[in-house]
């Protein structure tokens, strides 16, 4: 076991620091193949990742590149590049460091390649970009560790997927990296581990001293929250007063929507000026960078933001977090809360602030959770194989390579350990050929193999293509939206390309915190000018919405159980009240169905408790086998809790709607056309490299465009229904956006136990799902009775209707 | 099958679900870039391998429709193949498919921007072709008087109860009508372009297909 070298400890001694005990204990494993750490936020996780390469550093002998750093956000490596700094300056330590993401420059990022730094700070898309060059061996080579920052939320998602491979080809190159994982509190540290390590190598998990429990409180209000909704304007005042008692708030919301709409309203209520800023992803990276820059500064009192401050920089001086909205998921809300308060062992304090009422039920519920340190979360399943397709297209522009040796590097991913051969050789005939069931494209492969059995690119031009188009973030259709030129063209943000195409010229809407007016459309460009109004629309963003879990879902119903409910405020308890005298209240182990009419239409509510995703299936299904029996659904919408359709006709008897093997059986036909599949599709055959996002040049706009991707499912679905990609999406599909799972799971505890209740009006619980954004549209035969009402409208009133 | 029937140039036309033309009193089925052999082209092009199905999955539709309506006479209005290379590189499968579609019809390839000129399929390659009141070329002209071609793609978006709905559409007004694309792998154009709300006049309607085709005014 060596030392910390003496002069790194005395720096610490000189700072008024003592080194704790796990960052000794990962000092004493740096020779470890592989480590992960698990600490509270400002448990000084990142020098317990870097003190080994310090030390191993410190005496000037090694050339080269030694540790690579990744972390999630390009924001955290410019940060930790700062406060790395410090210490290695301070202590005089002869190390170079550098960052490199999407923003490095063409010329810093060239000389990288030739000559890289000891320490090189990067993302999972750098690094993973940095693997498909053909210098590749050069630049890593003698590369002695590698640290991966925020591992809990890579594990969450294909970014860590797409990490992993990029470590196993790391490790193909340098046999001895050693691998550190650091992460934040997280209900299965096993899995992490295993995901991290390469297999079959064991990986230690060391606990950091969790800290006391933190103090976290629902947030009092005069107002009381309203019936639905979800901006939580009631509690405005309330949330001025705590951030006038706190140095720096924290004011986390699920939504960007939501964010930009709270921030609207606290500025109107901000008679004091105090300085507030906004932070989201749809937000300009100038003004992002602004607002990160004031904070660093001390200049803001609090800043209004969503998940893209979930994680990273150390905001050493928050000593608030406010959570608006119900937190969905515990352990998210854990997380959350530790993003106040940096100093180790000092609770941190938070306080919640339901948007409506149901969402006071579902905090309270997440507070008994979260005393009880009750974490949730489901196991992830195996790695996806869109990712897995990208990288061999990777492998392919770092030079030719042999099936076997590439197959033997990728399983030794944790997350495609179980890879089986003829699952990868699948993805390698997809590359190649397209791997569609007809032979079309012999002359025109991707992929080659050569006289000597090795794969190459048919054409290297592909590469830059391919480079191109790498990474696994799915930008949704946005656009661009700056002042008009003639008022300085400032960017402000981007919006969703169907919200733009919404737009008419005069209409207002919120971005950035400020009520922009709609001018026109210029080169893909949404042009506004400044402008006060009182009701501006509300502009769409994407963003990913949790499903609330399953552990959460009972605790709400077993709290819905009570003859009464003393621990919710009296206006909820009101509420809930009312709901058990004009309809009922959902149990644990009955489904319970509400039909009313609504607006010109009819309703049906279902309540599955099921979470998001899974109410979200049962709606295509149930849609579904409405169209079929002639109920003209028209759409429909789903929260958490339950499920909103509405259509033509009424429905009056569910039982035929909701037989289950029916529902089972028919899962897979029915799911093929709908637009969530087409959704999921998109996704992965853009990983996969079927899509191109870019092609280089500038996008095309309006002239015989690019059709839709919808166009490829159809046709894959119509002839080719067993193509790799199809199988893909419908995995992802089950296990992400469909989660039949929950829908079986209710089923069963409900047997026949079903409830419907006619009603004449809205009933107290589904009010809040008719402000649900996420409509989905049923395009069958509701469609076309409405294009043929709007024709003989339209005819009528142009005087048309004798033509 | 749903039909949308309307008068142009003092003739009765019925505009079909699948986007195709039908001129019964002289039992023609009209139809509008094909653009057969996309997807060859684009994997020669771009190296991308796009679902191969395309050419088929038109062919298909065409088959249907001409089935459906007995059509005597079958005119393409060009763009029928996207390229010479594509025309020459259609599967056997595919040419043999066509000649069997050709059997006992008389059959016209309008030329497009696209197209190759005449290939070694059967059939009358011709740059226009007049006929009656009606004159069929691939793109609208300036002058024109009972004029119909293809060429821009069009779809139409409305907004009906806040419900989006796009389809592919022909556009039509007193001097001319445009054809929405057939083939299976064509984008569009929606009519509130400038090039498209240019070319039509004020009365311009747009017939939406679909399973039943719907006119209505032209949205601009």
């Amino acid at each position: 076991m060596t030392q910390i070298p003496a002069r790194i400890g005395t720096w610490f001694s000189t700072k008024g620091w003592s080194i704790h005990p796990h960052q000794h204990e990962m000092f004493d494993r740096a020779q470890d193949p592989a480590t992960l750490l698990i600490a509270p936020t400002g448990g000084g996780k990142t020098m317990a990742g870097f003190l080994p390469t310090l030390a191993e550093l410190a005496d000037g002998a090694h050339t080269g590149l030694h540790t690579i750093y990744v972390s999630p956000l390009k924001a955290l490596a410019a940060d930790i590049k700062r406060n790395l700094r410090t210490p290695v300056d301070e202590i005089d330590l002869p190390i170079r460091i550098e960052d490199r993401t999407g923003d490095t420059s063409a010329t810093q990022k060239r000389r990288q390649r030739a000559d890289p730094p000891h320490i090189l700070l990067t993302t999972p898309e750098s690094l993973a970009l940095l693997t498909s060059y053909e210098d590749a061996p050069r630049m890593f080579d003698g590369v002695q560790r590698i640290i991966v920052d925020e591992i809990h939320a890579l594990a969450e998602s294909k970014r860590g997927d797409q990490l992993m491979l990029a470590l196993a080809r790391l490790q193909r190159l340098n046999p001895a990296l050693r691998r550190v994982g650091l992460s934040a509190t997280v209900e299965d540290p096993a899995a992490i581990a295993r995901f991290l390590a390469r297999h079959p190598d064991p990986c230690q998990i060391v606990q950091a001293d969790p800290g006391p429990d933190p103090d976290i409180q629902m947030l009092e209000t005069t107002e009381m929250p309203p019936w639905s909704g979800g901006g939580a304007a009631y509690a405005i005042p309330a949330v001025l007063d705590q951030i006038r008692q706190h140095k720096t708030t924290l004011i986390f919301h699920n939504t960007r929507a939501q964010a930009e709409i709270f921030f609207h309203n606290l500025w109107l209520a901000n008679e004091d000026g105090l300085p507030i800023g906004i932070h989201h992803g749809s937000l300009d990276r100038q003004q992002r960078e602004r607002v990160e820059a004031a904070m660093v500064r001390g200049d803001l009192r609090a800043i209004v933001c969503t998940g893209s401050l979930d994680l990273g920089i150390d905001w050493g001086d928050v000593d608030l977090v406010i959570q608006i909205g119900a937190p969905k998921n515990v352990k998210r809300l854990v997380q959350r809360i530790g993003r106040a308060n940096h100093r180790y062992n000092a609770p941190s304090k938070a306080l919640l602030v339901p948007a409506n009422r149901f969402e006071v039920v579902e905090c309270v519920a997440a507070l008994e959770a979260v005393k009880a340190h009750d974490l949730d979360g489901e196991p992830r399943g195996p790695g996806p194989r869109d990712v897995l397709c990208q990288h061999i297209l990777i492998a392919a522009c770092a030079g030719p390579f042999e099936a076997g040796d590439l197959y033997k590097e990728m399983t030794a991913a944790g997350p495609y350990a179980h890879l089986n051969r003829a699952e990868f050789d699948a993805c390698l005939d997809f590359c190649a050929t397209g791997g569609y069931a007809l032979k079309a494209y012999d002359r025109w492969q991707r992929l080659q193999q050569r006289a000597d059995g090795k794969w190459q690119l048919r054409d290297p031009r592909a590469a830059s293509r391919i480079r191109m188009n790498l990474g696994t973030i799915q930008d949704t259709d946005t656009l661009k939206v700056r002042l008009k030129r003639s008022r300085g063209g400032k960017p402000l943000g981007e919006v969703e390309e169907a919200f733009a195409a919404s737009l008419t010229p005069g209409d207002t809407f919120l971005i950035g915190g400020q009520i922009v007016r709609y001018e026109g459309l210029r080169e893909m460009v949404v042009e506004v000018s400044r402008r006060a109004d009182r009701k501006p629309k509300i502009a769409t963003f994407s963003g990913t919405k949790f499903a609330t879990s399953t552990q959460l879902s009972d605790r709400i119903l077993r709290m819905f159980a009570q003859e009464d409910w003393p621990q919710l405020p009296s206006h909820t308890e009101e509420w809930l009240a009312l709901q058990r005298q004009i309809s009922r209240l959902p149990q644990r182990d009955r489904l319970l169905i509400e039909s009313f009419p609504s607006d010109g239409r009819e309703h049906l509510c279902v309540y599955g408790f099921a979470g998001r995703n899974a109410q979200q299936t049962l709606g295509l299904l149930l849609t579904k086998r409405m169209e079929d029996t002639g109920l003209a659904p028209m759409g429909f919408v789903a929260t958490d809790y339950a499920t909103l359709i509405w259509g033509l006709d009424a429905v009056t008897d569910p039982t035929p709607l909701f037989q289950r093997d029916a529902l089972r059986d028919g899962l897979d036909t029915w799911l093929a056309g709908n637009a969530v599949m087409k959704r999921t599709f998109r996704a992965s055959a853009t990983i996969a490299g079927l899509i191109e996002r870019n092609t280089g040049g500038q996008r095309k706009s309006g002239r015989q465009a690019t059709f839709s991707s919808d166009i490829l499912y159809d046709t894959l679905w119509k002839y080719d229904p067993d193509h790799l990609l199809m199988q893909i999406t419908r995995e992802e599909a089950m296990r992400g956006l469909v989660d039949f799972g929950r829908i079986e799971a209710m089923l069963e505890r409900i047997g026949d136990r079903m409830d419907l209740l006619r009603l004449d009006r809205i009933s107290p619980l589904s009010a809040p799902l008719f402000l649900e954004v996420g409509k989905v549209p049923v395009k069958g035969a509701a469609e076309e009775r409405l294009l043929a009402e709007e024709s003989e409208r339209l005819l009528q009133s142009a005087g048309l209707d004798q033509l | 099958m749903n039909v949308c029937e309307f008068s142009f140039a003092g003739q009765r036309l019925g505009a079909l679900p699948s986007g195709a033309l039908w001129w019964p009193e002289r039992k023609m089925l009209c139809v509008s870039d094909l653009h057969l052999g996309k997807s060859e082209r684009l994997a020669r092009r771009n190296g991308l391998a796009l679902p191969p199905y395309d050419t088929r999955e038109t062919l298909d539709r065409l088959a249907d429709d001409l089935e459906r309506t007995n059509a005597e006479t079958v005119l393409c209005l060009g763009d029928s193949f996207d390229d010479l290379e594509a025309a020459q590189a259609l599967p056997s499968a595919e040419r043999l498919r066509i000649a069997a579609l050709q059997a006992g019809r008389k059959w016209i390839w309008i030329e497009g921007n696209h197209d190759p000129g005449p290939i070694e399929l059967g059939g009358t390659h011709l740059f226009e072709w007049r006929n009656g009141p009606l004159v069929f070329r691939h793109i609208a002209e300036d002058q024109a008087q009972g004029e119909v071609s293809g060429h821009y793609h069009p779809k139409a978006r409305i907004r009906v109860r806040g419900r989006h709905i796009s389809r592919p559409a022909f556009l039509l007004d007193q001097k001319r009508l445009i054809l929405p694309a057939y083939g299976t792998f064509t984008g569009g154009l929606r009519s509130s372009d400038q090039v498209l709300a240019d070319l039509m006049d004020q009365s311009a309607m747009a017939i939406l297909t679909g399973p039943h085709p719907q006119m209505m005014p032209m949205p601009r």
